[in-house]
């Protein structure tokens, strides 16, 4: 059966999952990126989107405006959390948000922050950004839209937004950090074996 | 109506083909993938390659660009010295830009170095980035158009190592980038490796890499031993799709390789995301064209 998460996320809506679990999200769901966390944890500006309890995506998208003048997601895909590191404790301090989402893993400032605010980082399949669009059913509004395109906060309602794989718990386990152990573990003895074969300079 | 000029003409296929290849991946990629699928056991790899083929579907049915980063647009450029258009190719790629922008739609993603501003139409100061090579008495022309991602730019790295250090350091230099970096940059990767004078020789050679096709082999013995060694020993590590495990890592490792320094040895790797947006388009000296990279394709 399929595990979908409502807004407003409560603390124990997330108690039980685990990394590598599969969720899915319905409510709303905020795109906010770089800049948008430089203006919130650098500039101590105000965002102008309450967070508590809620989602935010680490998108960048493509939006177009329709006839009638309305917002229409083009194509919406996850961009690399990574970028982020650097604010997202502080951020999901200060916001309360419950959910990060994005791509690729976080580091270990991150799985602090979510075990001890009890929030979780998940990860949309990166490049399926026309599934994810697919997903959103509007756009209910956009803020800071003088940070153009990509790093406008874009306000989604979305259903079933997923699959999102669960990357850190609100333990502070870290899924990318265990298999990026693993891959290094193995890297050694393989590399060995290459190089017994590339000695060209002789 | 008034009969189109040949820059019109020219500007106005490759807007049409800037734009359709952000939707639609190259034939040697998608074959590639559903290989790779093919013969995945993770149940993990397996959802996620489920989603990547249902993206693949709604972009193409939908016809939007199929990831939402549709890159800093870059053309290589190998062109006859006697193409008749030569002079006026820059001024068409960057109208081309301008083009697909508004057709495709494509992101805005060129951002002004120190000012600091999107310019809100994907050119700039060298934006659209133009690699040229002149092929002395030919008269056609071959552009590879190239969406470079934010994602799969990052990994990027290029260095220069003492000649001691030899091929076994370009190894280490490959592993280390596709294990510390390249898990964030949506693999499997296609991985281009650059092995050549200097950083910035080297680096340019590893972007050519990764326009070559996914399973094609450097010309020279070693060098292509070199490729499926990489390319092995790195699908052993399991990074899988999204770097959450799996039975492959890569959809392979292009080296692209000139001659060198004895004192040095220039290696670089760039590395393209699986959603590796880039097509192949040749044009006659009549601006008849052929697109090369994909199958079956009506501008």
């Amino acid at each position: 059966m399929k595990k979908i998460l409502t807004t407003p996320i409560k603390d124990e809506d997330l108690a039980d999952l685990k990394i590598g679990d599969i969720v899915y999200l319905t409510g709303r769901l905020v795109t906010c990126r770089d800049v948008a966390h430089r203006r919130l944890i650098d500039q101590g500006r105000e965002l102008p989107v309450d967070l508590k309890g809620g989602a935010i995506f680490h998108a960048g998208p493509i939006v177009k405006k329709n006839e009638a003048g309305e917002f229409e997601m083009v194509s919406i895909g996850p961009t690399t959390s990574m970028r982020m590191e650097k604010f997202e404790k502080q951020f999901i301090k200060e916001t309360g948000v419950k959910l990060v989402i994005g791509k690729g893993g976080m580091g270990p400032e991150t799985a602090e922050g979510c075990a001890e605010h009890k929030a979780v980082h998940a990860v949309f399949p990166g490049g399926c950004a026309v599934l994810a669009a697919t997903q959103v059913e509007r756009i209910e509004g956009a803020e800071w839209q003088d940070l153009g395109m990509p790093e406008t906060m874009w306000i989604n309602k979305v259903n079933e937004f997923g699959p999102l794989i669960i990357s850190i718990d609100t333990k502070g386990n870290n899924l990318f950090e265990q298999n990026k152990a693993r891959f290094n573990e193995k890297k050694g003895p393989i590399l060995d074996r290459i190089k017994s074969q590339v000695g060209f300079i002789r | 109506m008034t009969e189109q000029s040949p820059v019109e003409v020219m500007t106005d296929v490759m807007t049409k083909f800037t734009s359709y290849i952000g939707k639609r991946l190259p034939t040697d990629v998608k074959g590639k993938l559903a290989d790779l699928r093919s013969k995945e056991t993770n149940e993990m790899a397996n959802v996620l390659f489920d989603s990547m083929a249902a993206n693949q579907e709604a972009a193409d049915k939908l016809n939007r660009p199929s990831c939402q980063d549709t890159g800093v647009i870059q053309y290589f450029i190998t062109v006859g010295a006697k193409f008749p258009l030569l002079g006026e190719l820059e001024e068409i790629l960057r109208n081309a830009t301008l083009g697909a922008t508004k057709l495709g739609p494509l992101r805005h993603n060129a951002v002004e170095a120190f000012d600091e501003k999107n310019t809100g139409t994907n050119t700039g100061s060298r934006i659209p980035w133009l690699d040229w090579e002149i092929v002395p008495n030919e008269d056609s022309a071959i552009i590879d158009v190239y969406m470079a991602g934010g994602g799969c730019t990052l990994p990027g790295a290029s260095t220069v190592l003492m000649p001691g250090q030899g091929y076994e350091g370009v190894a280490d230099f490959v592993f280390d980038v596709v294990t510390s970096r390249g898990i964030n940059a949506c693999p499997p990767l296609l991985v281009g490796v650059g092995v050549s004078t200097s950083a910035e020789t080297a680096a340019r050679l590893s972007k050519k890499a990764i326009l070559r096709p996914v399973d094609s082999r450097h010309p020279n013995a070693n060098a292509a031993k070199m490729e499926t060694l990489l390319e092995e020993g790195l699908n052993e590590l399991g990074i899988g799709p999204q770097g959450l495990t799996g039975n492959s890592s890569v959809m392979g490792v292009n080296i692209e390789s000139s001659a060198r320094h004895p004192s040095t040895i220039g290696v670089a790797v760039s590395t393209g995301c699986w959603a590796h947006r880039r097509g192949r388009i040749k044009f006659n000296a009549d601006l008849s064209y052929n697109i090369l990279s994909h199958e079956g394709v009506t501008l």
